[in-house]
Formats: structure tokens, sequence, C-alpha cells
């Protein structure tokens, strides 16, 4: 596509899209803001820590794909872009699990 | 010579370099954080106590910031929006509204940096303050760094509007990759830091 056409069709074919798009970003917007206040409420009310650990991660999951799916589209993005992530994400999976690990380092040491 | 696929999409890929670079590079970094990610929770697994950060740290401030950083999310994902209802007037405001709020981000860390360095709270006080400034830090430097970015695009970049509205607007879209992933990293280091 040359740039020509490529901006004609911004303005054409995209406009109603774009319009819709507005509309998922104002309700992600608020979405955001409702679960940024439920974070902060959750906290007050002094779980245990594991549990308070799961809750927290739990509402930041649902933040951060938000975030990412629809203020970065990747709710509609090429395949490529999909592989990369899922390569970024079994990567980032072990180096999270590097320090979980050291807590078998006893175990396997007194079995 | 012309720099290949700004506008054009590749065949083999079905995306401009420019999309599948700022990705790339996005994947990169989530490593880097991931890296802090898993030094913080070694770090708080071994040590013997931990303090929870409300105890320390100013959460309403931290809540403050959040909102900010969010808003700035929207803004700017409103100004690429501009750009492809081709409103150049209109993008400037969203433009300059996410530099804004970036800008009040970081003043605010500022505030919040000042209060504990006067009551003597330092990065070699504790692990726990160690690891809050070398988080923090790193991520304000994203903050500067994106705002440094979308400044360019706001004021002398935008040039290219004129004569190439659609790299321009794929630029916009890939300043605001970064600056999303930004707010996305904050979304998770305010529980982490803040609130655990």
């Amino acid at each position: 596509m040359t740039s020509d056409h490529a901006a004609a069709s911004m303005t054409s074919d995209h406009a109603v899209d774009i319009d819709r798009h507005v509309k998922v970003y104002i309700t992600v917007f608020v979405a955001l803001m409702v679960l940024t206040i439920v974070t902060v409420a959750i906290s007050r009310l002094h779980l245990s820590v594991p549990i308070a650990v799961t809750v927290a991660l739990l509402v930041a999951i649902i933040k951060g794909s938000l975030v990412a799916c629809y203020f970065m589209h990747l709710i509609s993005e090429k395949k490529l872009i999909y592989a990369v992530l899922a390569l970024t994400v079994a990567f980032f999976i072990a180096l999270m699990a590097l320090p979980v690990l050291t807590f078998f380092d006893g175990y396997w040491i007194h079995v | 010579m012309d720099i290949p696929y700004t506008v054009e999409v590749r065949r083999d890929t079905g995306l401009t370099n420019g999309k599948i670079g700022i990705w790339l590079f996005l994947a990169s970094e989530v490593m880097l954080f991931g890296a802090l990610f898993a030094s913080y929770i070694l770090i708080r697994t071994g040590a013997p106590s931990w303090p929870r950060g409300d105890t320390i740290l100013d959460v309403p401030l931290a809540t403050f910031n959040t909102i900010v950083l969010i808003s700035s999310s929207v803004t700017m994902v409103m100004a690429w929006a501009s750009l492809m209802r081709r409103r150049f007037g209109t993008y400037r405001i969203y433009m300059g509204a996410t530099i804004l709020l970036g800008l009040v981000f970081l003043i605010v860390k500022y505030f919040e940096y000042g209060h504990h360095l006067r009551l003597g709270e330092f990065p070699s006080t504790n692990n726990f303050l160690a690891i809050y400034y070398t988080l923090t830090g790193l991520h304000m430097l994203h903050v500067f760094g994106g705002m440094v970015v979308n400044a360019y695009f706001w004021g002398p970049g935008a040039k290219l509007w004129k004569t190439n509205p659609v790299w321009f607007t794929n630029r916009v879209e890939h300043s605001g990759l970064f600056w999303h992933f930004v707010d996305l990293v904050w979304i998770f280091l305010f529980p982490t830091l803040y609130l655990l």
C-alpha cells in the first residue's frame, strides 16, 4: 500500500472503526480506575500475605491485560507479534520460576 | 535512500518494520523488568522479615500517580486516534496532555523521593528501600524517555505530518506502544511495592 492509499484509507475506511475504538478506550479507562480503587481497598482488608499477593496480582493481571489488549491493540494484532510475545512469556515465566525454585534447595539436599 | 517499510507492510511479516521493531524492543524490556521482579521475589522471600509497603511508602500519593499514568495512557491512545481521524489539532492537545501528565508523575515522584531522603531513607538503608529505589528509578527513567520522544512528536517531529501523514501516524502509534508499556509496568509495581 502506498502512503497516499494508506492516507486515504485513514479517513474513509477506518473512520467508523476509530469512533468505535474511542468508545472502547473510554470504557477501559473507567474499568482501570475502578480496578485501581479495588486494589487499594483490598489492601486495607489486611489479608494474610499469600492471599493478599494472589488477589493483588490477579487484579494487576486484569488491568495489565486491558491495557495490552485495547490500548496496545493486542486483541487484533498480527500472528508474528503473538509469536514474539509467546516466546517472551515463556522466558518471563522461566525467570520468575528461578527464585521460586530456590525454595526447593533445602528439600532436595535433605531428602 | 528511503527507509523501507515505514508505511507499506512487508509481505512476509504482514507488518511495518517499525511495528515489529518496537515489539521486539518491548520484549527485551519485559525481560529487563522481569529480572528485577525476580530479584525482588528472591530478596523478599529470603529476608527474615519484610515490611508492608504502606508502612513506609505514601499510598495515597502512589494511587494518585497511578491515576495520572492511566489517564496519560488514555490521552496517548486518543492522540493516535485523532491522527487516524486526520484531526491534527486534536492530536496536539492529547499529545500535550500526555506529556504534561508524565511530568506530573515525575514531579510527584520527586516529592516522594525527597521525603524519604530527608528522613535518611537511602537505597543503602535496607533491602526494601534498595529494591524500591531500583525499580521505581528505572521506571522513572522510562517515563522520562517516553516524554522526550512524545515531546519530539508534539514539536519538531510533527513536521512529518505534512509530507507523510501515515508514516507520522505509525511513529506516534509506536511511541504510544512504549508509553502503554511504561503504564503496564507501573500497574504491577504499584501493588508490589506499595500495598503488599
